[in-house]
């Protein structure tokens, strides 16, 4: 579907030169919902326009269908664009924004107003179509916005964090909205996002990104699970790094010793080194806290109840710190205190080396 | 509450408005009173009016008496002025707009630190007297002067071209004179305008024209119509540049009132024509203002 090969974008030059993009290789597929995740200033929005074509790569290829779009302005490039301040045209009603792309393209009227009708209903706006964009809420805005970019039927459609201006609640029910409207017009959907949740909750493959790089692409329980770096486990929900010793790798499997000296298997990393000093991930949900000695034994030092779940921070011997998460079940007192001396353990194949 | 403290906020608000209704009274509606009481009396001998009551003034506007044998007839020295005021004056604003739009523009898509220096550079001809700055136009269109001199020089021309004194350098003045006028508004227009809706239109497959003309002139036209006004409205009664450009050939609105007010000795023609001037403003306002609403009904 798209194509990215050897993409670079290096801003000014000299010795102000920025790299906002280096060396993207990527392929994103036909009916994907796919999401560059990162922290602001990663190069994601950089990469979605230069997609879009409002920025021009510095060097390497981007292909849409096969066909090279990096000659082609914005306006004859088969993609549109949600903008994350949504930009509607303030001088037009809903259903006008919705139908100028239709227009532009010299769509016959007859068929502009069926497909505004079309979209008006898919995004649920049909009683707004009168209205002008400064008359409605911005989760409507949102909507028109989203409406308008799907109405020419784009080959893919790009998102540039189209839900971070919405509130909390508003915020989750557009998540499953645009899952709906992405499996209902069967059109790619590629999503820039710098929040992990909206990442995980929605993407069939993520790419992360950092540094203007793509760390690793995966689905989102490939990512969450098997971070291949270190930025990618930090990036992505909360993680227990222990400096290990690797023994040995068997094809995934890989086998290292803990500060504790105690040996477990845990997951390897492609690419990564076959012996010496590893970086272990282990996701604090992935650990249990034992009365007794575990793989790693330390001394409880907080506990913090959040609910849902209920986490512990332990202070290892050796001096770093662990934690352990556990959802918290009604009438369960497993009664640790703060000061209590406990065990850290974790099943074999959950920790996961990182790549240096 | 009670009635005496309504009383006492209604007097104060009269009291705060006093400084504005004075100076609306003798400053706006009092000289154009006195205007319109002009328009009505006898001219006297030596210019100023006898108080005695007469419509000649207002006859005089658009008829003339024959010399002669007392005949009426239409007075074409006078439609011919009104006429060549408008045409010049919506020239001019044409002329303005043509170019002040792309400066305007230009200005407002530099970066933030840049544009003062260039609003600067649009007004700084302004704070220049009027008349200095109409003479620098003369110097460069007249016969002997910078554009004669270096088109004969080139070789292009023989003869110089006749350009003082015409109709062109009327416009071309007037047009150097308000373009600053023109820009500030569009400029202050453009200002504001938010440039994402330019991706959103390229990217919604709007051509640079279609963006031009369906999203951004749209979305700047008030700037566009308070530019237009600003330019046409002091056209109209222009007096300096066509006096210096026109060479007192090419009479204008202002020359021909002032020419009643001086040599013609004939002060109610001169009040009737300017009390004209005020309702060929106000005609061509209404009629602009209503046009442009009316376009933007049906573009929406």
């Amino acid at each position: 579907m798209i194509e990215i090969s050897g993409l670079s974008k290096t801003f000014g030059s000299g010795a102000n030169a920025f790299t906002a993009l280096d060396n993207i290789n990527v392929e994103i597929r036909q009916n994907e919902f796919f999401t560059l995740l990162g922290p602001s200033g990663c190069g994601k929005t950089t990469l979605l326009r230069s997609i879009a074509g409002f920025v021009d790569p510095t060097s390497g290829s981007l292909t849409i269908e096969g066909q090279d779009v990096l000659p082609l302005p914005p306006y004859a490039r088969p993609v549109n664009t949600v903008f994350q301040n949504y930009a509607l045209f303030p001088h037009m009603t809903v259903a006008q924004n919705i139908g100028f792309g239709l227009e532009m393209q010299d769509r016959p009227k007859a068929e502009i107003k069926q497909v505004v009708g079309e979209m008006l209903e898919l995004v649920q706006m049909t009683a707004m179509a009168d209205r002008m964009t400064s008359q409605i809420s911005g989760g409507q805005q949102q909507r028109v916005a989203l409406a308008r970019a799907l109405a020419p039927r784009p080959k893919v459609l790009l998102l540039d964090e189209p839900l971070s201006a919405l509130d909390f609640k508003l915020r989750k029910e557009m998540q499953i909205e645009l899952k709906r409207l992405q499996s209902e017009t069967g059109i790619t959907f590629v999503f820039v996002t710098h929040d992990q949740e909206e990442a995980l909750t929605m993407s069939d493959r993520i790419a992360v990104m950092s540094s203007g790089r793509i760390l690793q692409i995966g689905g989102p329980k490939d990512i969450y699970d098997h971070p291949a770096e270190r930025f990618v486990a930090d990036f992505i929900g909360d993680t227990n790094f222990l400096e290990a010793t690797l023994q040995s790798v068997a094809g995934e499997v890989a086998t290292v010793t803990l500060p504790s000296g105690k040996t477990v298997a845990a997951r390897a990393v492609q690419g990564g080194s076959q012996s010496g000093a590893v970086t272990l991930a282990v996701r604090p949900e992935h650990a249990v806290l034992t009365r007794e000695s575990g793989l790693l034994d330390g001394v409880l030092e907080n506990i913090v109840y959040f609910g849902t779940d209920t986490h512990y921070h332990v202070t290892l011997d050796g001096g770093s710190a662990f934690v352990v998460r556990k959802q918290n079940q009604p009438n369960t007192g497993e009664g640790f205190e703060t000061g209590d001396r406990v065990g850290v353990s974790f099943e074999a194949g959950v920790g996961q080396v990182l790549r240096d | 509450m009670t009635q005496a403290s309504d009383t006492q906020a209604t007097r104060r608000r009269w009291l705060l408005l006093s400084p504005a209704l004075l100076i609306l009274l003798f400053a706006a509606s009092g000289p154009l009173l006195i205007v319109v009481l002009y328009s009505f009396l006898t001219p006297g001998d030596y210019g100023g009016v006898v108080w005695k009551f007469s419509t000649d003034a207002w006859f005089n506007v658009v008829v003339e008496r024959d010399f002669f044998d007392d005949t009426l007839s239409f007075s074409d020295a006078h439609l011919s002025i009104f006429w060549r005021s408008v045409k010049l004056s919506l020239m001019t604003t044409l002329v303005a707009f043509i170019v002040g739009f792309p400066t305007a523009y230009f200005i407002a898509t530099r970066p933030k630190e840049k544009r003062d220096i260039w609003m600067l550079l649009i007004m700084v001809p302004f704070w220049t007297n009027l008349l200095i700055r109409t003479f620098a136009v003369m110097e460069i269109i007249r016969n002997e002067g910078v554009v004669n001199s270096l088109l004969i020089g080139l070789g292009i021309i023989d003869q110089p071209i006749q350009m003082l004194f015409t109709e062109f350098a009327i416009t071309l003045g007037m047009f150097y004179v308000y373009l600053p006028l023109m820009v500030l508004p569009i400029y202050a227009a453009m200002e504001r305008f938010d440039f994402s809706l330019v991706e959103a239109a390229y990217d919604l497959y709007a051509s640079r024209w279609r963006v031009l003309r369906r999203v951004i002139f749209p979305i700047v036209k008030p700037g566009v119509i308070a530019g237009s006004i600003l330019v046409f409205v002091p056209s109209l009664g222009a007096y300096v540049t066509p006096r210096v450009l026109g060479g007192g050939k090419q009479l204008m609105l202002g020359n021909l009132i002032e020419l009643q007010f001086g040599q013609g000795r004939n002060w109610p023609l001169g009040a009737a024509l300017s009390i004209t001037l005020l309702a060929i403003v106000m005609v061509a306002l209404i009629v602009y203002v209503r046009a442009a609403g009316r376009e933007e009904m049906s573009h929406g």
